[in-house]
């Protein structure tokens, strides 16, 4: 099989979250499927080193700050002892064993797997170099680019110290330290910090700019912000990181910034979490058509083809947002025309989740992207302070907001902050994308007591008329 | 005491209908099933009897409405003693919309941005007037022919909203299929929500709201509107606009649809010397049994062989599953002209019918269907569908399938034409028939197999009973 002559009607690179369901998909509507990743089970990042490693570490982590949030409802633990070796194991049986189904679910689909990475030779022909050293050659009909992204690098720090740990080696939970400093306050740092924190690390983040998250909502940060005060050890915004030494204990770490007391301090362990970049490298595009731009995205059209007409892009390769479930319906869109069906990525809303404590979610239109495209709208807030459910769960900082365009009252972003946002979004994008009016959330009884209320009193918030939010209408 | 009779559910997801005669009016008196008015739905006229005998004290609508299920019809006095109460249920409509919106436009809310210091143009005035114009649309749709039609603008299209299309996703993956740009479309649902209706409109160039043609519910002065609003000119001349009936609009929808299938037409000519005689010789046999002998109704006779023969004719594709539907039934429709538009009555289980019965039962149903007599159930159902136009004249046509059957034979008018039979010509009655089929399930071979097959058994009767 190391001949020229393999042929097969598509070719998936990379069997991650946007990978596997377009190969599945494809499958599934009669397509003779081979998909080509380095790891022997389909998953990718978001199974092996993302999504769900992070979000068992932080089950653990939330059920430690509830037992010990427990004390003011009259319950009290001891310390908990953790056993990291039992918990790294924990965390690795529920990553094998999404990963081990997946595997039999390609199968199950008859879809050729090959463990291994690809390149371009042309427009139709892959390179792969398996995993056992074999070369092979494969001709293709139709193939998709799903190679995802990679933890991005500041040259110059001490990239290969032991020290030093980026979002994958910090999932692989090597120890815990005493301090950790965390550069870079997005998702990825701030959910990691969690889990350490919780962990009984003292946790330090450092932000250049003057806020956690950017690009989130800032009424939504605000109230994360003020709970990781309390988690964290401290919080440097608007500080860089001016450098960085090795030392035989940890890492010593020079800032720059206005306000701070001390301009060099030591680290166990540093946590570099700056963003990610797009695996668009090493692929031998320069050997076909496709077209990547200045921030090493493929370029795409609406229905993820590139340049090249037969070459596909999804997911992080093809650009922001970097989320997996992006990347699946992507992978499922592009499975569909491969097909032959004309669709296309249309979505009018994508959620976004932070797995922090309080979660943070949000979609469609916020507050921030309607002042740069002129966009008027009206924004009704309900907090949690009254919800009958959060007060029960003595968790009371929360806020859901609703973006309502006030010509027509449509729905067109929703965001929350607190326990469980990452879940209630849902019933937002949902509204979303079926044109739905606050009237529409108003209207629909929500279960009590649940925190999904909160979603129909914010609308009730916009008429004016909430239950639990008594607020008279000013005269004009 | 009175009954307040409301449009009862008619069955077959039936929910509008539009009046098409009222046969009452107050002050009558009617007997129980007397019929008060007839309406006209997707599907069928129907005949609206009254609930109970007595006075009609006040009919509720008008020729031309279009009415719903649940909307009141009419009020009658039964004469019985003594009502305590109007018998009703409650009216569906919502009439506080006009109130809520007030309190909308007033309410408080936390926030509030006005980016834009200039309102767009194209941006409908208030949400009220958005509403009102609806409740137009809904209630008052005689306004709409008599002069506030929305004047088409020619300008270049805008989109609708700066916001995202406010449809399912599933409608905006219909609105691409049908290569509609759902940006341009302003929605007829709440909030302007696009529905599968408004899209269906918008692709059959009927563009009843886009955005560019926002106007106040009063009929506007245009000053090339005569009074009666009716008439209009574009700028090559005269031109009149007629509202298209139910019907017609219909007719349109489906065979719009019927031809995305690909469709070829096969033309052959059948001997039908023989038979004639024949039909001649047992035409009085059939009268007598209440029916008319046609080609027509032979032809039903050996189209329902001939389906039986040839299943893949009788059969529909389902693409969203990648499978074929064999019907294990066997009914024919006749596309039957009336004055109302094209209506195809279905025989039902045809294969089970001699021809005696099935001549009777077209006789009946032919009947029904001029008479708006016809029900929704026998329109309905149908595998297969004849055409013929021999009446009238013509040699050869295409007919067009009526998805989602996927054969349709046409049949036009018979003529003597010499024949080169057995070293001469010989004078033989020959009928042209044309057989559209739906090349995605059927090939060319199968059809012409199928087509001669059909001319077999006409030519030689004893085929049927032999083979069919």
């Amino acid at each position: 099989m190391s001949n020229g002559e393999n042929k097969t009607q598509l070719a998936v690179i990379g069997a991650g979250p946007g990978g596997y369901p377009a190969a599945f998909l494809a499958a599934d509507l009669g397509l003779e499927v081979t998909m080509i990743d380095p790891e022997d089970n389909p998953g990718g990042v978001c199974l092996y080193r993302g999504c769900i490693p992070s979000k068992a570490l932080l089950h653990s982590a939330k059920v430690i700050s509830e037992a010990k949030h427990s004390k003011n409802l009259g319950i009290t633990f001891s310390k908990p002892k953790i056993d990291l070796d039992k918990l790294r194991d924990w965390k690795n049986t529920v990553v094998e064993k999404l990963v081990g189904g997946l595997g039999i679910l390609s199968r199950q689909r008859k879809i050729t797997y090959i463990q291994g990475r690809a390149k371009f030779v042309d427009s139709e022909t892959l390179e792969i170099k398996k995993t056992d050293g074999e070369i092979m050659q494969l001709k293709f009909e139709h193939a998709v680019i799903a190679t995802g992204s990679r933890p991005a690098q500041i040259p110059g720090f001490p990239n290969d110290s032991p020290h030093l740990l980026n979002s994958t080696s910090a999932l692989d939970l090597p120890e815990i330290p005493k301090t950790m400093l965390v550069v870079g306050g997005g998702y990825i740092g701030l959910e990691l910090g969690t889990v350490y924190a919780a962990l009984g690390t003292k946790v330090s983040v450092v932000e250049m700019t003057s806020g956690l998250m950017q690009g989130a909502d800032r009424d939504l940060v605000r109230v994360l912000q003020k709970s990781s005060e309390k988690n964290y050890e401290s919080i440097m915004l608007d500080t860089k990181v001016l450098d960085m030494k090795e030392t035989t204990k940890g890492i010593k770490v020079t800032f720059e910034g206005e306000g701070l007391e001390e301009k060099e301090l030591n680290f166990d362990k540093v946590l570099v979490s700056v963003g990610r970049k797009p695996n668009s490298e090493n692929l031998g595009l320069e050997n076909t058509e496709v077209e990547i731009d200045s921030k090493g995205f493929l370029k795409v059209d609406a229905q993820r083809r590139t340049a090249d007409r037969n070459i596909f892009a999804i997911g992080d390769v093809a650009g922001e947002p970097m989320l997996a479930h992006k990347a699946t319906h992507e992978g499922r869109t592009v499975a569909e025309v491969i097909a032959g069906r004309d669709v296309v990525f249309e979505p009018n809303a994508i959620p976004a989740v932070v797995f922090t404590d309080p979660e943070i979610a949000w979609c469609g239109l916020t507050e921030t992207e309607a002042k740069e495209k002129k966009i008027n709208i009206k924004v009704a807030r309900f907090p949690w302070g009254a919800s009958g459910r959060a007060t029960t769960l003595d968790r009371n900082d929360g806020v859901t907001k609703l973006i309502i365009d006030p010509e027509t009252d449509r729905l067109l972003g929703m965001g929350i902050v607190g326990p469980g946002a990452g879940e209630l979004i849902a019933e937002g994008v949902l509204a979303i994308e079926m044109g739905a009016l606050a009237s529409d959330l108003e209207l629909t009884i929500h279960a009590h007591p649940t925190l999904s209320e909160t979603v129909m009193e914010s609308a009730e918030v916009y008429y004016g008329l909430s239950t639990h939010m008594y607020k008279p209408k000013r005269d004009r | 005491m009175t009954i307040e009779y409301k449009l009862p559910d008619l069955g077959e997801d039936i929910e509008t209908g539009d009046v098409i005669g009222v046969f009452v009016s107050a002050g009558d008196t009617v007997a129980e099933d007397q019929a008060l008015l007839e309406i006209e739905t997707d599907k069928a006229a129907i005949e609206i009897p009254a609930p109970s005998g007595g006075i009609i004290k006040e009919v509720h609508v008008n020729e031309g409405d279009t009415i719903k299920v649940g909307q009141l019809l009419v009020t009658i006095d039964d004469g019985k003693s003594n009502g305590k109460d109007t018998k009703t249920k409650e009216a569906p409509l919502t009439k506080t919309e006009d109130e809520e919106i007030e309190e909308i436009a007033e309410k408080e809310v936390e926030e509030e941005m006005n980016a834009d210091p200039e309102p767009e143009p194209q941006k409908p005035d208030t949400t009220n007037q958005e509403l009102d114009e609806a409740e137009v649309d809904l209630k008052t749709k005689e306004d709409l022919t008599t002069g506030s039609e929305e004047k088409e603008v020619l300008d270049a299209p805008e989109p609708a909203s700066k916001n995202p299309a406010a449809a399912s996703p599933t409608i905006r993956r219909m609105a691409r299929e049908l290569g509609v740009d759902i940006k341009m479309i302003q929605g007829t649902g709440p909030g302007g929500r696009i529905s599968e209706e408004d899209i269906r409109n918008f692709s059959s160039g009927k563009k009843p709201k886009t955005k560019t043609k926002k106007q106040p519910p009063e009929p506007p002065v245009i000053e090339t509107q005569d009074s009666e609003g009716k008439t209009d000119s574009d700028k090559w001349g005269g031109i009149s606009r007629t509202p298209m009936s139910k019907v017609r609009r219909l007719t349109a929808e489906r065979l719009t649809e019927a031809w995305k299938a690909p469709h070829v037409t096969q033309y052959d000519k059948a001997d039908i010397t023989e038979l004639e005689k024949l039909r001649k010789e047992f035409g009085p046999e059939v009268v007598n049994a209440g029916g008319k002998l046609t080609m027509t109704s032979i032809l039903l006779k050996v189209m329902a062989s001939a389906l039986k023969a040839f299943p893949q004719f009788n059969a529909s594709v389902d693409m969203e599953n990648g499978e074929i539907v064999y019907k294990k039934y066997y009914n024919i429709g006749i596309a039957v002209d009336t004055d109302r538009g094209l209506l195809v009555p279905v025989i039902k289980d045809a294969n089970k019918k001699n021809i005696t019965k099935l001549s009777v039962e077209l006789s009946e149903l032919s009947e029904k269907a001029r008479n708006k007599r016809i029900s929704v159930d026998e329109l309905q159902g149908g595998t297969f569908t004849i055409t013929n136009l021999g009446g009238i004249g013509g040699t050869y046509f295409s007919p067009v399938l009526n998805t989602p059957e996927v054969a349709i034979l046409g049949i036009s008018r018979s003529a003597v034409e010499p024949v080169y039979i057995d070293g001469g010509f010989l004078p033989r009655l020959m009928l042209p028939l044309s057989l559209s089929y739906d090349h995605r399930l059927i090939d060319g071979a199968d059809a012409i197999r199928f087509l001669r097959w059909v001319i077999e058994a006409l030519e030689e009767p004893f085929k049927l009973p032999l083979e069919g």
